[in-house]
């Protein structure tokens, strides 16, 4: 996680409010959360003024996008940029595919890593292993017919195409 | 029925028990969960609220581990029941702002509570008395496993579970604790607990949640983090971290018995003072007081007096409870008188506290 104000410094002090219906998060690395007055995190006024400031614009948490991608909308949910920006939450999960491209940077700052490596669907998962299966079997038919084992790929064949 | 009919009163969910419980008062673990297609609740219209809603409420009272369940459209609570279940803590402060096309389920029991429409169209928790973070997960997830196959959940490979806000991307988990922490504070050691717990990602927020203060000395600890570490890795960090949490208080509490006992037993005896003898008191002040006495009944200075009680007062004298057992509407004022009336009658026939020998 990185500094939401020099991106530089590996972010140390996490601040979360809840304006209105609005989450906002800010996190710090020392030396900013010091020049900002906010290492003591018991404070919760001052946590206040500081997401104040910084979501005023003093320091923006995430980055800035080019001005043409604010025009650009998610087809299925209509939301924009702009509206991200001022909301911090995206409008629908294709909202992902839509802006998707800009949001690893802001991902980087939030958690741990930028992929998923917890619970799968069990739907999923199992197509996920069925698929895996299908590509060992087609490399071992591969694999028998250059070594012209005609018998052993007939059955390879046989069980990709009971697969299938 | 209403939902006071249907839930277990204080005097009874109180007496339950979990390992750890003299420092961590309750467990949670939350999934946030969306369907796909679906605007989310904040960007929805109406009639899209009101048809996720129909989606997904049924869905989730055909569940038999939800049994026996009560389910309401959050338009059919009044404001008092909505602070009544913010005050139990089954639902977030935000889902009690919410009206039509917003849900909840919630088992007799209080250990599942599904807010339908919330930040995210599904927000699933388990909770459990005293530290049983593990317990709560498994609860949860085969709630969200008996779920897959009724609802279609937005979920990436890559990505994970696809939530309203990034913070909750990925596992879209939460996992908190509730602690009671007196010790610490009297030590003047909490703020140093706290920094430690942010510098681990975990959040510190007081009783409500975000942005609330810490009353009755009573902290919530819960991770930040829910993309690129898995559940369980999630859990087994926080899980360190709150016993750390758990040991540095118990240490406190001794350093303190041991190095400053007339202080501790001065601050428990003020408190049982002013609780059984007030004709007006606060429910901050309350709050607070009453932590005093928890911890007192912890150290064993009270003869009569069960840490059930104290946490059954604690919710009985919150502004909804008490409104909620009385009649006529009350203002703060009146609130204050009856809050006092309330504590001086429970606490009559609780002998003063007695330092040991
Ligand atoms: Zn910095
Ligand atoms: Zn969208």
């Amino acid at each position: 996680m990185l500094c939401n104000v020099c991106k530089q410094n590996e972010a140390k002090v996490h601040l979360t409010k809840i304006v209105g219906d609005k989450m906002q998060k800010v996190d710090l690395c020392e030396d900013c959360s010091k020049e900002k007055g906010v290492d003591d995190p018991t404070s919760y006024s001052s946590e206040d003024t500081l997401l104040g400031h910084i979501l005023s614009g003093e320091a923006t948490p995430t980055e800035s996008e080019p001005a043409t991608e604010a025009t650009v909308k998610c087809p299925t949910c209509g939301y924009s940029q702009a509206d991200f920006k001022k909301a911090g939450r995206f409008g629908c999960s294709d909202c992902y595919t839509t802006f998707g491209e800009g949001i690893e940077g802001m991902l980087k700052t939030m958690h741990k890593g930028t992929k998923h490596t917890g619970k799968v669907p069990a739907a999923l998962q199992q197509s996920r292993a069925e698929a895996q299966k299908l590509k060992l079997l087609q490399k071992r038919l591969e694999k028998a017919i250059a070594e012209e084992n005609f018998e052993e790929a007939a059955q390879l064949r046989d069980e990709i195409k009971r697969m299938k | 029925m209403t939902i006071h009919e249907f839930l277990v009163p204080p005097s009874v969910s109180c007496q339950r028990t979990g390992p750890n419980d003299s420092i961590v008062m309750s467990s949670r673990v939350r999934l946030a969960r969306n369907l796909k297609k679906q605007p989310f609740p904040s960007w929805a219209k109406k009639p899209d609220r009101l048809r996720v809603l129909e989606l997904i409420q049924p869905a989730v009272q055909g569940l038999p581990q939800l049994a026996p369940h009560f389910a309401a459209a959050m338009d059919d609570f009044t404001p008092l029941d909505k602070q009544i279940l913010v005050e139990r803590h089954l639902i977030s402060r935000e889902h009690a702002a919410k009206g039509a096309g917003s849900g909840l389920v919630v088992n007799q029991e209080e250990s599942l509570c599904v807010m339908i429409n919330e930040e995210d169209h599904l927000r699933m928790q388990a909770l459990r008395p005293g530290l049983q973070i593990k317990a709560c997960w498994q609860a949860i997830d085969a709630l969200d496993s008996a779920l897959e196959p009724k609802l279609d959940f937005a979920f990436s490979p890559e990505l994970g579970y696809l939530t309203a806000c990034p913070t909750n991307l990925g596992t879209g988990i939460r996992v908190s604790a509730m602690l009671h922490l007196p010790g610490l504070v009297l030590a003047e050691e909490i703020t140093r607990i706290i920094n430690a717990a942010n510098k681990l990602g975990f959040a510190v927020r007081g009783l409500y949640g975000e942005g609330t203060e810490a009353l009755g000395n009573v902290f919530q600890v819960s991770n930040q983090m829910t993309l690129g570490e898995s559940e369980l890795q999630i859990i087994e960090r926080i899980g360190k971290a709150l016993n750390q949490i758990i040991e540095e208080e118990e240490n406190a509490r001794a350093v303190l018995l041991e190095k400053k006992p007339k202080i501790v037993f001065n601050h428990i005896g003020r408190a049982y003072g002013i609780l059984a003898n007030a004709h007006t008191i606060t429910s901050k002040e309350t709050m607070n007081l009453l932590s005093l006495l928890r911890l007192g009944a912890e150290l064993g200075l009270f003869e009569k007096l069960n840490r059930s009680l104290t946490d059954e007062l604690f919710l009985l004298t919150q502004p909804a409870h008490l409104q909620q057992q009385h009649a006529e509407k009350l203002d703060a004022e009146g609130r204050d008188t009856l809050r006092a009336d309330m504590l001086r009658e429970r606490l009559r026939d609780v002998p003063r506290p007695q330092a040991p020998k």
